[in-house]
């Protein structure tokens, strides 16, 4: 695939030969037009809002079309406060998605609570119930930090593989590409987390 | 705009029977507030919003109280006789108040431009009788506010249009906002804990191994 010789392509370029490869060139494509879902939950969806808009312009990522529907979307920005009543819609809006799919977990809610962190109603970041790529902190994060995730994401795109052992975790079937959706419980969600995808950092002490 | 009192005094006369009490409010604003009861509860409303007046035809806010169980600690001087010489003891009398929930109106008149006179209304209990009568037919802005109380206080309001949980879904079962509310334990993860949510993380912390030299002497054999 991509093991041609850095040096011998310099080489074939500097004679007018442009040579790639298909996981390049498929990479390239994807990640220079990654369709956000058109969706906001809080005050961070006014810095999503801005960062869409002409002045910040996340159209020069490649990253404008934002679809009012999950299943024309590749890019999930989770912007703002997940309420536990609004948790289960979000994770079926994931699964909606079709493969190969992003999350971008915007601002301190989405992540961890954030100010909400201790209160009854609010889940405690969407990583309990869908895998996120990148995190941005901030509450909210500004529009620049939004354009730094989306370029962390192109660069994670960028490196995913078509082939081998390591190939892009939506290219292999055993993969989950769906996850289960809460129920609406007595008095929590449930389950509370996705304990094969959350996993609570050991805090050293 | 009347005082309280007045209000008061005109609330009686228009319905006879009903238990009207001011209740005095020991904060610096000093809003007391105007305890209805409940079976004269709509009657008494659509007085305050009728009469010309008061014309109390806005109902600004709606919100709920939990007030739990109060001991009250009274200390009388009795007279006693004590290895035959009369001495003042202090006798400890409790006395215990049971809970209640509590529905507070904020009314104003736009049409007066005066306000707020501020009434309130009391369950039974907390558990078992915590029906109101509804004042949504009264003020239509209530039903909302009614329904978010029904949700987070628990309080059923009798004759409400469409008493659903407003903010939490239905299958829910408690009432958040009570003062004995046990939120769920998600406390597994808490990188900087503090006082109350230090001792809830506690609960989820692994077990330390005590290492203070006893199990070198139990593990010989």
């Amino acid at each position: 695939m991509s093991d041609i010789d850095e040096g011998l392509r310099g080489e074939l370029q500097r004679q007018g030969i442009w040579v790639t490869s298909m996981q390049e060139l498929y990479n390239w494509g994807r990640k220079n037009s990654i369709w956000p879902l058109q969706f906001g939950l809080a005050c961070c969806a006014i810095e999503m809002i801005a960062t869409a808009a002409s002045r910040y312009d996340i159209a020069r990522f490649g990253g404008e079309v934002f679809r009012p529907s999950p299943r024309q979307a590749d890019l999930m920005i989770v912007a703002g406060t997940v309420t536990k009543k609004m948790a289960p819609q979000i994770v079926r809006l994931y699964n909606q998605m079709p493969d190969p799919k992003y999350v971008i977990s915007m601002g301190a809610c989405a992540i961890s609570g954030g100010p909400f962190k201790q209160g009854y109603n609010v889940l405690k970041g969407i990583d309990r119930y869908i895998p996120v790529d990148v995190y941005i902190p901030g509450c909210p994060p500004r529009p620049e930090a939004l354009l730094h995730a989306f370029m962390e994401l192109q660069r994670k795109i960028d490196e995913q593989k078509l082939s081998g052992s390591n190939k892009a975790e939506h290219l292999r079937p055993d993969q989950p590409s769906e996850f289960p959706v809460p129920a609406f419980g007595a008095h929590d969600l449930e389950p509370a987390a996705n304990a094969d995808l959350f996993r609570p950092p050991e805090i050293q002490r | 705009m009347e005082t309280l009192a007045e209000i008061k005094a005109r609330t009686e006369t228009v319905a006879p029977g009903a238990r009207l009490e001011i209740v005095s409010n020991g904060s610096p604003s000093q809003q007391a507030s105007l305890r209805i009861d409940n079976e004269h509860a709509v009657e008494i409303a659509r007085f305050l919003r009728d009469d010309p007046e008061l014309r109390l035809d806005f109902c600004s806010n709606v919100t709920g109280v939990d007030w739990l169980d109060r001991t009250i600690k009274k200390t009388v001087k009795v007279k006693q006789v004590v290895d035959g010489v009369e001495k003042e003891v202090d006798q400890i009398s409790e006395e215990v108040i049971p809970g209640y929930l509590e529905a507070v109106y904020h009314l104003y008149s736009i049409a007066r431009k005066h306000g707020p006179v501020i009434i309130r209304m009391r369950t039974a209990d907390r558990t078992a009788e915590t029906q109101l009568p509804s004042l949504t037919s009264i003020w239509r802005s209530a039903e909302f506010q009614e329904r978010e109380i029904f949700d987070l206080y628990g309080i059923h309001f009798d004759g409400h249009p469409d008493l659903r949980r407003i903010l939490m879904w239905d299958e829910f079962e408690d009432y958040p906002m009570r003062k004995d509310y046990r939120e769920p334990d998600d406390y597994e993860y808490e990188p900087t804990p503090h006082d109350d949510v230090l001792e809830k993380a506690k609960r989820h912390y692994a077990p330390r191994p005590q290492l203070d030299g006893a199990e070198k002497i139990t593990a010989q054999p």
